[in-house]
């Protein structure tokens, strides 16, 4: 194997020379609605199967689509927070192919004329670099049933309760270089979904999902033939997907092959991608405007409406972070990866030290849900005993140490700081008396390092003041005793 | 029983009001002469308990004053509409069992009004044909002519032989290219097209989309009035249905067309057109004349590529709106080892040629490398038939024109797909551009046939369109009843 780790993450060594990633990606959103894009039927997500259809979603003869505008609007939000053109004008096309799952014979999509062009948005990378990837389009279209293949030996099942869930898809430019980057690009358009409440951009329940276009170059040449990675719904296995796929193709290009364009699906247990569909067998979709939809049309006023109501997104609220809370842009940059977060801290933090919250929070907490497998959610540490937490330790009433412990117990019994303080007697002393007394034990009992410490042994003070904490158990004040030891030792 | 056949609708729902008949004889006279014409082979399914207990429904309205508008009115309904637990097919193999479990709008909004069901007519299959010969179970007899068994037209053949024959006192249809006013004027009877968008299309089986439009099939202009009163109106289940209220189209029956210009296209009336029509033709102008109107020559110069952009436009929705038969959720399945096999034998089985053809006709322009040169060029010619009716109704009020180049023809004399076509040279324009188009018998060629003449209005112009047919049916005077109707 090649040594990769000079490598830059995107770039793959070949015996030939450096090779460098082109992605692009196609995310599919699914629009939080509670009804579907063109029908009246709930669009809930884990009902029994076929509950959730109506005789729109299973094509019966006649039936006719009308548009949910709430969908409408949240393309337009999404659009506006993707920094991209809305075009007031749209059309509905229909993408004409047989399955089993698709009861109308076509998903209707949009085409030609989709309800969001061209934008871009900021990504932040791990090291801290951000970087901007452009956007292709934004467009509504429905989602298919699900074809449950192994519920009987020779039948496959139909479940109609996904058939014409809205979905935004949206696509990205080929501007993205590394696996990395498009986990980066996922996760930014997550949370500008999550922000603006357009997707819950749940994963694991399928709300969002993504295809990844990727193909391999040398640096300057055009871009190579790509292969489409279909379905991939979690942000580890686009990043393994991507990084695998481009490796295949390497090692065809390297052994002097040529790369067919086709579609391909990521198998989770071999970590490779495999073919699905060459490009001759793919479908010939004949779109064309749908006759039983007009065009989507709105006026700028309504799209001013709606970009008045967008609330603050991450990028902005990372600028103001820094600026109200004192805290570094990195720090800022994990707080607004999730809203959630955002609210957490701005609740935590507000009306005391920013940095200290965002430290506790960043640090401990994230570090602490890691460990014990919770999500965000299900913090047992809510953001107001959090808020208390640094309150605690800012006014003196603990010390750093002891706030461990306190935050340790908080995520045991859910308690409020305060209460657990009281309950073990961990205040800490910081009266001076209280502390002489502690201090005068510590001379005496050690006075052969005394007399050390006076004729020089400067180092010995650390000593002492270990000790005194020692005697205390560590609820003395640290600053309070150094005071003291210095004068007492002089 | 016959004085009781002999009443129009309007002449019926009178008698109904004024108490001289009831529903119920007047529904069982129907439900009578629907068992002595049913070698006709009009009605696909008769629902006579249904018939009867609506009609018993209506006396009880009538009878304490609270009649509606069509309250008693024993009806056909094409079997295009879907009719709730009554079973639906488009004259179909592929939904020969399929019973709906919803009503058409349109339907609805008649049974709203107290109309009476007798029953499902049948059609060309999926309202593809002119000649109601491509229908699964058989054709429909045209009662005129009996013994020569001549075709009824199509696609709303069932329709039209039935009110002519007088087994229903009037019928819905639906027009796409011409499938109501074609067979209306070869079974001497009026059919009226409405504007694209007057008449909800939810829960009529979907042809070609931007085409579809329900109608009325009745003896008269006054008949189509009261019955497209009842039918029309905005749907929000229908997002191209237009949210436009129609006047009460009674209230235009004799407002008369003094001062009113009517425009005689030229190129409808060249080469094609039978001599008879072509003599009737020229009798509905001077008719019109005499009754005050200004006859002014006009020209629609894309009427010649209508017919082409027709049967690009019409298959290519169709083949996408017929894909949801596909014998996965309803209707008849054939059961195959593979996915693609079973679509492959129920589509196979369960489609009917013409149908099949028109699947393969829009498939294929839909089709990419063919796309631009056929379905969006035939989109391009569909906007400049618009714009030529457009500059036309500048000029003038009406358009008039022969319904059909030919009168009925004898069933069974195998015609190419192409001649089929061109029965629907005059229909098609006015359907393309969305435009509402009736027509009415106006007399009988040599061999006995009635000649349809037909009338074109602007966009939502129907209270127009309705006085200007109501001149010339009175002028015409049309009062033959076919010999294969029920006595």
């Amino acid at each position: 194997m090649n040594d990769t780790s000079t490598l830059k993450s995107g770039h793959i060594q070949g015996e030939t020379g450096i090779w460098e990633m082109v992605i692009g990606l196609e995310i599919h959103a699914q629009i939080s609605s509670k009804s579907k894009l063109f029908s009246g039927a709930s669009a809930s997500f884990g009902s029994e199967a076929n509950r959730n259809v109506s005789l729109v979603d299973a094509a019966m003869p006649g039936m006719l689509p009308v548009i949910n505008e709430f969908c409408v609007e949240q393309a337009v939000k999404t659009g506006l927070a993707l920094n991209a053109k809305i075009n007031n004008v749209s059309v509905f096309d229909r993408k004409n192919y047989f399955y089993a799952d698709l009861p109308q014979g076509y998903q209707i999509s949009q085409f030609t004329k989709p309800i969001v062009g061209e934008g871009e948005i900021i990504v932040d990378l791990d090291d801290g670099e951000q970087t901007t990837i452009g956007i292709e389009r934004l467009h509504l279209e429905q989602d298919a049933g699900k074809s449950l293949h192994d519920q009987h030996p020779t039948k496959s099942f139909i479940d109609l309760n996904r058939t014409g869930v809205a979905l935004m898809e949206i696509v990205s430019k080929p501007d993205i270089r590394s696996p990395q980057e498009a986990g980066a690009y996922v996760k930014k358009i997550r949370s500008i979904l999550r922000y603006i409440g357009a997707c819950d951009g749940n994963m694991e329940e399928g709300s969002l999902r993504a295809d990844c276009n990727v193909s391999v170059r040398k640096s300057g040449d055009e871009f190579g033939t790509r292969c489409e990675i279909k379905n991939l719904n979690s942000i580890r296995f686009i990043i393994q997907a991507i990084q695998s796929e481009a490796e295949r193709q390497v090692n065809i290009l390297e052994e002097g092959g040529t790369i067919d364009q086709e579609t391909r699906l990521f198998d989770t247990s071999t970590g490779e991608t495999r073919s699905m569909r060459s490009k001759e067998d793919a479908h010939d979709y004949r779109y064309f405007p749908d006759p039983d939809l007009l065009p989507l049309e709105f006026t700028e006023s309504w799209v001013q409406d709606i970009k008045e109501k967008l609330p603050e997104l991450p990028d902005s609220l990372k600028k103001r972070l820094v600026k109200d809370y004192g805290i570094t842009s990195y720090d800022a940059s994990i707080l607004v990866e999730e809203k959630d977060y955002v609210d957490f801290y701005q609740q935590a933090a507000n009306g005391r030290d920013g940095k200290l919250t965002a430290n506790w929070m960043i640090t401990e907490l994230f570090g602490a849900l890691k460990k014990d497998n919770l999500s965000f959610s299900e913090s047992p540490i809510t953001s107001e005993n959090l808020g208390k937490l640094i309150f605690l330790i800012s006014n003196g009433t603990i010390s750093g140490k002891i706030a461990k412990e306190v935050f340790a117990e908080m995520m045991k019994s859910k308690k409020s700081p305060s209460e657990i303080v009281k309950e073990k007697g961990l205040e800490q002393v910081s009266d001076d008396s209280e502390i002489l007394k502690l201090i005068d034990q510590v001379i005496s009992d050690n006075q052969d390092k005394v007399n050390e410490y006076l004729s020089g042994k400067d180092k010995l003070f650390g000593f002492f003041v270990g000790q005194v904490m020692k005697l205390s158990q560590g609820k003395a004040n640290p600053g309070v005793v150094n005071k003291l030891l210095k004068e007492k030792l002089k | 029983m016959s004085e009781l056949l002999d009443l129009n609708l309007v002449e019926a729902s009178k008698a109904l009001k004024n108490k001289k008949i009831s529903s119920l004889e007047l529904t069982k006279a129907y439900l009578k002469s629907i068992s002595n014409t049913s070698s006709l082979g009009a009605y696909l399914e008769i629902v006579e308990d249904k018939a009867i207990r609506m009609a018993k429904e209506s006396d009880k309205k009538l009878f304490d004053g609270t009649a509606r508008p069509l309250e008693g009115i024993p009806i056909g309904i094409k079997d295009m509409f879907c009719t709730k637990d009554i079973k639906t097919t488009a004259s179909s193999k592929i939904l020969e069992n399929f019973i709906p479990t919803y009503e058409s709008t349109v339907t609805q909004n008649l049974w709203n009004d107290g109309a009476v069901i007798l029953g499902k007519l049948s059609c060309d299959e999926f309202a593809m044909g002119s000649s109601n010969e491509t229908a699964a179970k058989g054709n429909v007899i045209n009662p005129w002519l009996k013994n020569k068994k001549m075709s009824p037209g199509g696609s709303s053949g069932g329709s039209a032989a039935a009110v002519a024959a007088r087994s229903a006192l009037a019928a819905t249809g639906t027009d796409t290219g011409g499938s109501i006013r074609q067979p209306a004027a070869f079974c001497g009877i009026t059919g009226l097209k409405p504007t694209y968008g007057r008449c909800s299309r939810w829960g009529i089986v979907a042809f070609s989309s931007s085409l579809d439009q329900a109608g009325p099939l009745t003896r008269t202009v006054s008949d189509a009035a009261l019955m497209l009163n009842s039918m029309a109106g905005y749907d929000q289940k229908d997002s191209t249905s237009a949210n436009l209220k129609m006047p009460d189209l009674m209230d235009y029956l004799d407002k008369g067309i003094k001062g009113k210009k009517i425009g005689i296209p030229k190129e409808y009336t060249q080469d094609g057109i039978s001599e008879d029509i072509g003599k009737f033709y020229e009798k509905s102008i001077d008719w019109l004349r005499d009754e005050g109107a200004e006859i002014i020559p006009v020209s629609l110069p894309h009427t010649k590529y209508a017919l082409p952009a027709y049967y690009i436009i019409a298959p290519a929705e169709a083949s996408s709106n017929l894909a949801r038969y596909d014998g996965v959720r309803y209707g008849a399945r054939q059961e195959a080892s593979s996915l693609d096999e079973m679509y492959e034998l129920t589509r196979g089985n369960g489609f009917g040629d013409e149908v099949k053809r028109r699947i393969m006709i829009g498939t294929y322009v839909l089709s990419s490398g063919y796309y631009d040169a056929y379905y969006l060029k035939a989109q391009k010619v569909r906007r400049l038939i618009k714009e030529d009716f457009e500059n036309v109704y500048k000029k003038v009020d009406f358009i008039l024109t022969p319904s059909t180049p030919t009168t009925s023809f004898e069933l069974g004399k195998k015609q190419d797909p192409l001649t089929m076509y061109l029965n629907d040279i005059f229909t098609v324009p006015a359907s393309l551009a969305g435009l509402p188009g009736i027509s009415l018998p106006v007399g009988l060629d040599k061999s006995g046939l009635p000649i349809g003449i037909q009338l074109i209005a602007n966009s939502f112009d129907e209270p127009g369109l309705i006085s200007t047919a109501r001149v010339l049916e009175m002028s015409a005077g049309f009062n033959f009843i076919a010999d294969g109707a029920a006595k």
